[in-house]
């Protein structure tokens, strides 16, 4: 696939995840707080997001299958989520998370159980669209290219 | 952008020089920020946003490493070496163990740093909690996820009453408001960008903002996040804006 056409490629895709909720304007700010002394800060957020929601997903899922829920330690877990999916702007997850929050005031821990999968679903989602990204974009800088924020709207 | 002036880290705890007899001011790049937050995330993004805007920034991940690097953390008096010099303090309100409400208390109730500015960020837009951290005499309170133009608009006001070797005017603290054209008037806090084309845009479609060159809020649907006042320009909270004070350099 010759440059341009790849950076279509990437042009359309990216916006897929703007249209489709998964990303909200948040993600936006990322790339402005790249620059020649940080060329990766993308990245390596998304990277550490990725790190950080892995941790906290094993350990809601741990909470939530001891036989007595402790809903003060499932909480701050989901705050934690919601926190840092909203830093990227990974809306979908965020929004899950807020669901979720609700149901543990109200200590329903059927609800919860379902909205932890709502949770996992939604950020194995992103998870994937974002990595599809990144690899969109090492490839049109391996083939030459320079990826502009410019070029992406951003 | 800015240039990056500062060299710390997330990993260094830097304790920069501190102005022994008080009469060296820092330069334009070395407003020193200390930023408190117990998320990893979030801490990575506010380090960065205040680096971008030519702030030396030392980030720590709880109240009480805040309060020991200023040296608040006992009751003997501290030595005044051993103290991070600081011109501002931004702190997450959410955390485990000490609240950021209760840091900036502390703080306020120090002889040695309560002139320094305190900004809360939160993802939860309380009014009651809004009120009770201004009231306690933070700066301002940002909502979260925090951008840079509130960076901007911080790291302005805090330069604004600085004094600097390079010929920028002084401000008096009631001047804090910048140059900046596009800054709508106090008292409500909004969203302000320096970048004059978006500040008073209504928000844009996720495939606009795709193809702006520079991104709108868009109003979150988190009901958490909502703005009471249902302005149509996106806000961060609605909070009276304090006026910035002159930050703590002695």
């Amino acid at each position: 696939m010759e440059l341009g056409q790849m950076q279509k490629s990437l042009q359309d895709y990216t916006k897929s995840l703007f249209v489709e909720g998964i990303l909200d304007s948040q993600f936006l700010q990322l790339p402005q707080l790249q620059d020649e002394s940080n060329s990766d800060f993308v990245s390596q957020v998304v990277s550490l997001f990725f790190q950080d929601s892995d941790r906290i997903l094993n350990d809601l899922s741990l909470s939530l299958d001891q036989k007595v829920v402790d809903f003060e330690k499932v909480d701050p877990y989901v705050h934690q989520l919601k926190g840092s999916s909203s830093s990227i702007g990974a809306q979908r997850v965020k929004n899950a998370c807020v669901v979720f929050r609700s149901f543990c005031e109200q200590k329903n821990v059927e609800a919860c159980h379902r909205c932890l999968q709502q949770v996992k679903q939604e950020y194995y989602l992103v998870k994937n669209r974002l990595e599809t990204l990144f690899k969109l974009e090492q490839q049109i800088v391996a083939s030459g290219g320079m990826i502009s924020a410019m070029d992406l709207g951003f | 952008m800015a240039s990056d002036g500062g060299v710390s880290c997330l990993r260094s705890s830097e304790m920069p020089n501190v102005g022994i007899g008080g009469m060296e001011l820092p330069p334009l790049d070395e407003v020193h920020v200390l930023a408190v937050d117990d998320s990893l995330v979030d801490r990575i993004v506010i380090e960065r946003l205040l680096r971008i805007t030519s702030c030396k920034v030392t980030a720590v991940d709880s109240g009480w490493r805040a309060l020991e690097l200023l040296g608040l953390d006992n009751e003997k008096a501290s030595v005044e070496l051993q103290r991070l010099k600081v011109d501002m303090i931004i702190t997450d309100y959410c955390m485990p163990g000490m609240t950021g409400y209760e840091l900036l208390k502390k703080i306020k109730e120090s002889s040695s740093f309560r002139q320094v500015p305190v900004v809360i960020m939160s993802s939860e837009n309380v009014l009651t909690r809004i009120d009770r951290c201004l009231e306690e005499g933070a700066e301002d309170f940002l909502l979260k996820p925090v951008k840079l133009a509130d960076v901007k608009r911080l790291r302005n006001c805090l330069t604004g009453d600085v004094k600097l070797s390079n010929g920028n005017k002084r401000k008096l603290p009631e001047d804090s408001v910048t140059v900046n054209a596009s800054l709508p008037p106090p008292p409500a806090l909004t969203t302000l960008s320096t970048d004059s084309s978006d500040s008073s845009s209504p928000p844009l479609s996720p495939v606009e903002v795709f193809s702006s060159p520079l991104s709108s809020r868009e109003d979150d649907d988190d009901v958490l996040t909502s703005s009471p006042e249902g302005s149509p320009t996106p806000e961060e909270s609605p909070v009276r804006r304090q006026k910035m004070g002159s930050p703590g350099l002695d």
